[in-house]
């Protein structure tokens, strides 16, 4: 589930609001100056690979599941303002077609799901791609840390929110959520990997997060040398 | 030799509604991590639906009309991703004309 209304505050749901339409504006600016022609299609399929792996739930342990975020994901592929969007796009339909997720409580949703996984993961790239050797193994690795950190630290969020409203107290709901989200986020981070390692294996260009990753020598040609 | 944008969107394309359709209906129905810790620490019944939400068209990812639960969430899970995949496509698509014409003005 995401959070439905009534387990936030009124003030709680106003300001995580604001900040989401804070986020997802600035996303919205970004694409109106940086996308390039690529990226229109993998936005759209980014968003509706979140929106389907978001339905696998996965056993974790004592009658529990966990589902894909797909926040890393999305900021690997696209850059975590984009990112925003993405989640956005997700969370919405989710709300309003399929009733999961509150409406009142879609900022906090998206801050919790989206904003925090992809500025927290857009933070854990760039300090990976300053100490890590630029190749593909490590970058995977780099991408399985980074989602398992997002879902974390989207669970420790959601946690201050709920206490911030008053709904359950800090020292109860923090482990509790914590506890199951450390196991939700080595799902997170096996599809992310599988994910990445898929599209760095046909179109590496498509992953922003891999612009600086060098040839294999498996890989194919450089572009430069494949086109005419 | 490498694979076309067209080609690598239709494909993943592909594998999402695949993955929405046949392996969704088969998914884990246990509570997920949020909705776990909402009924151990007992504030799950705090939960309220939003009165647009009333008449979403799929509550709970049931396709309406459907008996068959499977049958019901994989269509929910086929729609969903081709709705998620043309907002995402069209707003991104949008975005990018709207810079094109202005720049060229």
């Amino acid at each position: 589930m995401h959070i439905p209304d009534g387990f936030l505050s009124a003030d709680v749901a106003a300001a995580t609001g604001v900040v989401a339409v804070a986020a997802v504006g600035y996303g919205l600016h970004r694409a109106n100056r940086t996308l390039d022609e690529r990226q229109v299609p993998l936005l759209g399929v980014t968003a509706a690979f979140v929106f389907a792996a978001q339905m696998l739930n996965f056993p974790v342990a004592g009658g529990t599941s966990g589902h894909f975020l797909g926040a890393a994901l999305a900021t690997i592929l696209l850059g975590p303002w984009l990112a925003c969007l993405v989640i956005a796009v997700v969370l919405v339909v989710q709300a309003f077609m399929f009733a999961d997720g509150g409406v009142t409580a879609l900022g906090a949703n998206i801050v919790c799901m989206g904003v925090v996984g992809a500025l927290g993961s857009g933070l854990m790239l760039r300090a990976g791609r300053a100490v890590l050797p630029p190749r593909r193994t490590p970058f995977l690795g780099l991408c399985g840390m980074t989602a398992w950190l997002a879902v974390v630290a989207g669970a420790a969020v959601a946690s201050v929110l709920l206490a911030i409203s008053g709904t359950v107290p800090l020292a109860t709901v923090l482990p509790a959520m914590l506890g199951v989200h450390v196991f939700i986020g080595i799902g997170e981070a096996a599809i992310t990997v599988a994910a990445v390692a898929a599209v760095l294996a046909v179109r590496p260009d498509l992953v922003a997060a891999a612009e600086h990753l060098e040839d294999e020598p498996v890989s194919a040609p450089a572009a430069g040398e494949a086109l005419p | 030799m490498s694979t076309s944008v067209k080609v690598f969107t239709v494909l993943a394309l592909a594998v999402a509604v695949g993955l929405a359709t046949a392996v969704s209906p088969f998914a884990s129905s246990s509570p997920d991590g949020l909705g776990r810790v909402a009924h151990d620490k007992a504030f799950v019944d705090r939960s309220e639906l939003h009165a647009v939400q009333e008449d979403a068209p799929a509550p709970d990812y049931a396709f309406p009309g459907i008996h068959d639960a499977r049958v019901a969430t994989g269509v929910a899970g086929f729609a969903g991703t081709l709705v998620v995949f043309a907002l995402g496509f069209g707003m991104a698509a949008l975005l990018r004309r709207r810079e094109g014409p202005a720049a060229a003005r």
